[in-house]
């Protein structure tokens, strides 16, 4: 139980309860269920919280919903390095150059932005 | 706040080393600028000398910064010898391929889609493929690949070698999918090379963790003193080195992560298939060779047997299966796999002169194969490019010009003395007996013997065969296709019969720096 490897034995004892309470979870469940089920067709319905199911289950996701990825990246990214700069760009020795530096980076990903702009992307059609 | 204050440093920069990357991300920029707001009549020109103005600028400060010998960026970049060379030839590599993707004149409009969002086969595209002229993003995606590739040769730490890698995949990605003829075929091609290579990324990265995990460090240096010193099993760093190298290899097309090749070469637009196999190809050996030279040299007798193998593998897999090939475009994407074989053999020479054969062998396939590509464009007939072989026969007869250059072009591949090809398969063979390698030489040369046969078929095929109903024409290249066969063919000439100064610049360049 030392060295590198050895402290990652606490996760490796965690998968093996865990591969074991679902192992076990399973096989109670095949135990206990009746060999035979209910040949029923609303057995195979999807469940929607006890409601009646409304269409399928195969839907479509619209693909104009990439623009919240695309605008979440952008920003998220964003904001990860904003956050530390915030944190110490007053110090002396940083000073203009470090406004400088993260003014580039924002404008790059404005760069984006703006391109999507142009493109009409935003628009929601 | 706890963070000591001294802790924090600036790191130094050296603008002028790091101008190249600069310029071009810097013209890239630019580029997507012009897409946004300039009228779209007028944006063909401009990208143009934007690119060719971004990518001369880039090759001049490397030339006038090619004494530099220092780690910059807090030693997360490497401007040494490798670094300062590869990048002059990617720079180099990257203009003669922009000009043949910049050709307009084979086919109205270009060889890329107008508006790649339009879906494939409808009415809008039908009329858009006839009326409208091809799409400029292709440019600014162009100069983001060789700046990350750039990136990507002089990266000394492994997580800027990892951006570096996404930042030339992701615009690679999108370059393959942008063709104006057969666009499923082109999408398709996109969409397999971007999951391959996504999953190529994720072994690199979970590598890098693997190293980490090893040395507790990721700078190639910190790696390299860890292996000399370090006590713990070595167990993380076999498994890092393993999937570093496979990510590294994915990239390099050696077998067996090769599957990928053969179908994005031949559904991605002609000109950023020559693009590809002579630009990524660079770069892939690039990182390559640092990874290996830099950071795992000491653990040769780990590494070499496994990287030979590989080596060996991809030599006869793709000089026996491009035997089978009936489409000239597969053809040379099995040969460009064999070739990643040759360059692997020099890179397993773990010496100076390894390393100096690699960086040559680079230089000169990367213009051959420019070139042999720069001829596939020219075969045509109505329904655009005519890559099966078959209709090859007879080329000869009708334009002796063109299939004078492509015979030459394959003789250089085939190795044949008095062309580049030649020079560079002594070169690397030559670097891996010197390195006690001679196993390997053998299955080179075996691999070449195999190789030469799909290349003079070709050759045959065009001289010897009467021209049939459906020979197609070769069309007459415009100036940039023109520039860029003549500046291929040139180099494979040059390099072929005066070897003598680039030898000498890559002997002068091989020497990494730690």
């Amino acid at each position: 139980m030392s060295g590198y490897l050895g402290s990652y034995a606490t996760l490796g004892l965690l998968i093996v309860v865990g591969a074991l309470v679902f192992v076990g979870a399973f096989s109670a469940n095949r135990l206990l269920s009746p060999s035979a089920p209910n040949p029923a067709p609303d057995k195979y319905r999807n469940y929607e919280c006890g409601l009646d199911p409304v269409g399928g289950d195969w839907a479509q996701a619209q693909i104009r919903y990439y623009l919240y990825a695309f605008l979440y990246v952008l920003f998220a990214v964003e904001s990860v390095f904003l956050f530390p700069w915030a944190v110490i760009y007053d110090r002396p020795e940083f000073g203009a150059s470090a406004v400088v530096e993260m003014g580039i980076f924002v404008a790059v990903l404005a760069l984006g932005l703006l391109y999507a702009w142009r493109k009409r992307v935003l628009r929601w059609t | 706040m706890t963070i000591a204050q001294d802790a924090l440093q600036l790191p130094h920069l050296n603008y002028g080393a790091l101008a190249p990357m600069l310029i071009l991300f810097g013209a890239a920029a630019v580029g997507v600028l012009i897409e946004a707001f300039v009228p779209r009549r007028s944006r063909y020109a401009l990208q143009l000398v934007l690119g060719l103005g971004a990518l001369v600028a880039a090759l001049i400060v490397v030339i006038t910064e090619s004494g530099t010998r220092e780690l910059t960026a807090g030693a997360a970049i490497a401007l040494d010898g490798p670094a300062l060379f590869l990048q002059g030839s990617l720079a180099a590599l990257g203009i003669v391929a922009l000009l043949l993707i910049a050709e307009r004149t084979l086919e109205p409009g270009g060889p890329f889609v107008a508006a790649a969002a339009v879906t494939a086969g409808t009415e809008e595209d039908r009329t858009q493929a006839a009326r409208e002229d091809a799409g400029t993003e292709v440019y600014p995606l162009l100069l983001f690949a060789l700046g990350g590739m750039m990136l990507f040769v002089s990266a000394n730490d492994l997580l800027t070698m990892f951006v570096a890698l996404e930042v030339f995949s992701l615009p690679l990605y999108l370059m393959c999918g942008l063709a104006r003829r057969r666009r499923l075929l082109s999408q398709e091609s996109a969409m397999k090379y971007f999951l391959l290579g996504s999953f190529a990324s994720a072994f690199f990265l979970f590598g890098i963790a693997m190293l980490y995990g090893f040395s507790g460090q990721i700078s190639f240096a910190g790696i390299h003193s860890a292996i000399q010193t370090s006590t713990q099993s070595t167990t993380l760093l076999y498994i890092g080195l393993a999937l570093v190298a496979l990510g590294l290899l994915f990239k390099a097309a050696a077998a067996p992560f090769h599957v990928w090749i053969p179908d994005v070469y031949q559904g991605a637009p002609t000109p950023i298939t020559a693009f590809m196999s002579a630009c990524t190809k660079v770069a892939a050996f690039g990182a390559l060779i640092r990874v290996l030279y830099v950071a795992f040299q000491g653990t040769d007798w780990d590494f070499r047997p496994v990287i030979g193998a590989i080596a060996v593998l991809t030599m006869l897999v793709g000089s026996i299966l491009s035997v089978t090939q009936t489409d000239i475009k597969r053809l040379l994407a099995y040969s460009s796999i064999a070739n990643a074989g040759y360059i692997l053999v020099g890179v397993l020479g773990l010496s100076k002169d390894g390393l100096s054969s690699t960086l040559f062998y680079l230089v000169t396939y990367g213009f051959t194969v420019i070139a042999a590509f720069g001829v596939v464009t020219l075969v045509r007939d109505a329904d655009g490019e005519a890559t099966h072989l078959s209709r090859w026969a007879g080329l000869g007869r009708r334009s002796p010009l063109y299939a004078g250059l492509f015979t030459f072009l394959m003789l250089a591949f085939a190795g044949i003395p008095l062309t580049s090809g030649f020079t560079g398969k002594f070169a690397v063979f030559a670097a891996a007996i010197g390195g006690g390698q001679s196993w390997l030489v053998v299955f080179g040369v075996v691999s070449s013997m195999i190789l030469a046969f799909p290349y003079l078929r070709v050759v045959v095929m065009m001289w010897l065969s009467e021209p049939g109903e459906s020979t197609p024409t070769v069309s007459i290249p415009g100036a940039l296709t023109s520039a860029t066969l003549a500046i291929g063919g040139l180099a494979t000439l040059v390099l072929g019969v005066v070897p003598a100064p680039l030898l000498d610049l890559t002997n002068h360049a091989a020497q990494f720096i730690r």
